[in-house]
């Protein structure tokens, strides 16, 4: 480590880091505002905004009505004249009432008025399964938003990743959809407090390997990894892509990676069909079609709306079935442990 | 559809004081605009609000044993959830939140059966058309047009139900509740709002949600009767209730009714609401509590003595060993439940998954 990283770096957790992240956007913008519900003297119920509101004051920090239209609505209208909003809804589900600010309004200003109106908004939103919450705390509704052309969507899946995109996605002159993966809030890692050190819409290598490439992003990203180290025990090396961005959607690093295996695994919590990994299988088939030795696998959630908690451990996706999957591969068709470059 | 005719504001417009008949000494009030509730109504609801007091401790308690996944205490709202259940008839329906379990059970349904959802065994653990009681409603405000339909069919297929929705001051600010009101008004549905106003929407305070006189005002520029009553009074809840009901069920329409209350517990057990509000406010509103203040105008009135207050605790005792034993126990679920009620039929898909899933886990099984 050089003394100049030593110097801006910390360990901290995601919830720490994204905190960290607001502050500083705070501290360097005047424009920069947070508000939603419970966001201010609770600092959010999974503390991600503690301590703002007394540093920043009621101004800058603060919390709404309980109306998540509203706050949608009303940041557009503030954006427009001039602040860049961050704000907070409160669990996935409860960002639906705001659905038609974000998909009609949002999503769509620039575009309606010919780039007149820019709204530099970031809307957080802590997403996805694996805490046992009850329903409407569960839902992976990143395609939803992917769907929708006008809004950028990012999702964290480590620490410094959230401290660096959630830093670029308050200075981005579009629309965020930033998705918090909450079974990740606790981790821990080293923070580079230094949020030029990453773009807003590039996927990266994880875990480097040859044989076969796992592509995953926010929560599942953990049991890809681990599926990775259990596959490497039996032999296949793979590679592990961590998307980051979902829209927009990072295809020369996945091509790149696909091109070398010749075979490809999406895996995502959110339910298969219509999920974001059909997306990534039809792009993977578009471009790299002479490439692949086997068709592009999805591991994801069964088609069922998310199950109460105590069967949520069958719904989502786990390391076995990463494994079988990597197993269907029709690994006869080559020879997956004589290749050279690794 | 019939169109309302227009009314003077103040028609509508509640009293600036909170309705009440029993004071927090448990003293009678002179209130014109209600009537007290018979002996015997009055007694039931003591009894049923201890009852539901222990039964709100004993959900507390699971949650400390890992036995629930979460619970929202309505500890000190006894008056709004037992006062305005008892006001309703056999035929009515009740649309609850998450915070109203103890509503839920006085309406009759088993209380393992309302903790399920809260124990994460399924979403909503009863039949809605056993006891007339909706799925309790977690995404705020949203029961509130599901009433309003609901009793609006009720008209037009010419039954006598009326729908009672529950709801917080939060829950005021949602869109829905907007429209909700602005429907049934137009409608003319029989339909009655109570929002219990407990003075927090998990952490922001009334202040910060609303710069009406009273949520009760909300009423008045959609055009429906608004009514502020005194939410720790279960007497005069169950009359303003009552009245209510019985004007939506005579086509009088709906009635928006505030209850202002306080909530004792944190907004759940996860919460902590050391960090937004001061002990010394929670002590003041334990000094207003519900079930205290109609025990003592009980009392006094020579209506209930030391003997029969043992008898009803007692009783609220041997419902909550009761609960907690059956609580105690490990549900085994199924997993192919999963794929269950998805649609009227699983689709091939659905189908294909469950069979994956059965295979998956009767190899792990073997393993
Ligand atoms: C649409 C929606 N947004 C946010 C939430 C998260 N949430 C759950 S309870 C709550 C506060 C509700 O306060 P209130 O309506 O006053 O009811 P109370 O909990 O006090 O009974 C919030 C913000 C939710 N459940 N639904």
């Amino acid at each position: 480590m050089t003394a100049t990283l030593e110097s801006t770096s910390d360990t901290l957790t995601m919830a720490g880091a994204l905190n960290r992240a607001l502050a500083d956007a705070l501290g360097e913008d005047e424009r920069v505002l947070v508000f939603g519900e419970d966001v201010g003297t609770l600092g959010g119920v999974f503390r991600v905004t503690d301590g703002l509101a007394a540093r920043f004051g009621e101004t800058r920090v603060f919390d709404t009505p309980l109306a998540e239209s509203g706050i949608v609505g009303t940041a557009i209208g503030m954006a427009m004249n001039g602040l860049r909003p961050v704000v907070e809804m409160q669990f996935d589900a409860f960002a639906y009432p705001a659905f038609e600010q974000i998909t009609s309004h949002l999503a769509k200003l620039r575009n309606r008025t010919r780039g007149a109106v820019e709204l530099p908004i970031v809307i957080r939103i802590p997403y996805g399964g694996g805490i046992g919450g009850v329903e409407h705390h569960c839902d992976s509704s990143e395609v939803y938003y992917t769907h929708t052309a006008g809004l950028r969507v990012v999702t964290p899946a480590s620490p410094a990743d959230a401290y660096a995109l959630l830093r670029q996605a308050i200075d981005s002159p579009d629309p965020v959809i930033f998705l918090e993966p909450k079974r990740r809030y606790w981790e821990k890692e080293t923070v580079r407090l230094d949020h030029r050190s990453s773009t807003l819409d590039r996927a990266v290598v994880r875990r480097s390997g040859t044989d076969v490439t796992l592509i995953s992003y926010g929560g599942a990203l953990g049991i890809t990894l681990e599926a990775a180290a259990a596959a490497a025990e039996e032999g296949y090396r793979a590679e592990v892509i961590d998307l980051r961005s979902l829209a927009p959607f990072d295809l020369d690093t996945v091509a790149a990676s696909v091109r070398r295996t010749g075979r490809a695994v999406v895996v995502h919590e959110a339910s298969r069909f219509c999920g974001y990994g059909a997306e990534v299988a039809a792009q993977l088939s578009e471009t790299c079609f002479h490439y692949l030795e086997a068709p592009v696998l999805r591991v994801g959630g069964f088609d069922i709306p998310y199950p109460a908690p105590n069967l949520e451990k069958h719904h989502l996706p786990n390391v076995d079935r990463v494994l079988d999957a990597i197993e269907r591969l029709q690994w006869d068709d080559a020879a997956p442990l004589t290749n050279t470059e690794a | 559809m019939t169109t309302t005719e227009r009314t003077a504001a103040s028609f509508f417009l509640p009293s600036e004081e909170p309705l009440g008949l029993i004071n927090a000494d448990g003293a009678p009030v002179a209130e014109p605009a209600l009537e007290m509730p018979a002996d015997d109504v009055l007694l039931r609801l003591h009894r049923a609000m201890v009852s539901g007091r222990r039964f709100d401790a004993q959900a507390t308690a699971l949650t400390k044993q890992g036995r629930l996944a979460v619970y929202p205490s309505a500890r000190g709202q006894e008056a709004g959830e037992i006062g305005s259940i008892l006001a309703l008839r056999p035929q009515d329906w009740l649309f609850p939140t998450y915070r109203d379990s103890m509503a839920v059970v006085a309406r009759g349904v088993d209380p393992v059966e309302v903790l399920t959802l809260l124990r994460g065994d399924w979403h909503c653990g009863y039949d809605p058309y056993r006891a007339n009681v909706a799925p309790q409603c977690t995404p705020l405000a949203t029961n509130t047009l599901h009433a309003v339909g609901f009793a609006h069919a009720a008209k037009t297929k010419g039954e006598d139900t009326v729908a009672l929705v529950l709801l917080g001051d939060g829950a005021t600010s949602e869109g829905d509740t907007h429209e909700a009101l602005n429907f049934a008004a137009v409608w003319q549905s029989p339909v009655v709002f109570l929002v219990q106003n407990n003075g927090y929407a998990i952490s922001v305070p009334l202040s910060k949600q609303t710069a009406a006189p009273s949520l009760a005002h909300k009423g008045v520029g959609y055009g429906m009767p608004s009514v502020l009553v005194d939410g720790n009074d279960a007497a005069a809840v169950h009359a303003v209730v009552e009245q209510a009901v019985a004007r939506a069920a005579a086509g009088g329409g709906p009635t928006l009714i505030e209850a202002l209350t306080y909530r004792v517990e944190s907004h759940t057990n996860a919460d902590d609401a050391s960090r937004y509000r001061d002990r010394a406010e929670v002590e003041a509103w334990l000094t207003r509590d519900p079930i205290a203040r109609l025990e003592r105008y009980l009392t006094d009135r020579g209506l209930l003595d030391d003997a029969a207050r043992e008898e009803i605790s007692a009783r609220a005792e041997t419902e909550a060993t009761s609960l907690r034993e059956r609580m105690n126990t490990d549900t085994v679920l199924d997993p192919a439940d999963l794929f269950r009620h998805v649609y009227a039929e699983p689709t091939a898909a659905l189908r294909r998954q469950a069979e994956d899933l059965t295979a998956e886990l009767s190899l792990g099984a073997e393993e």
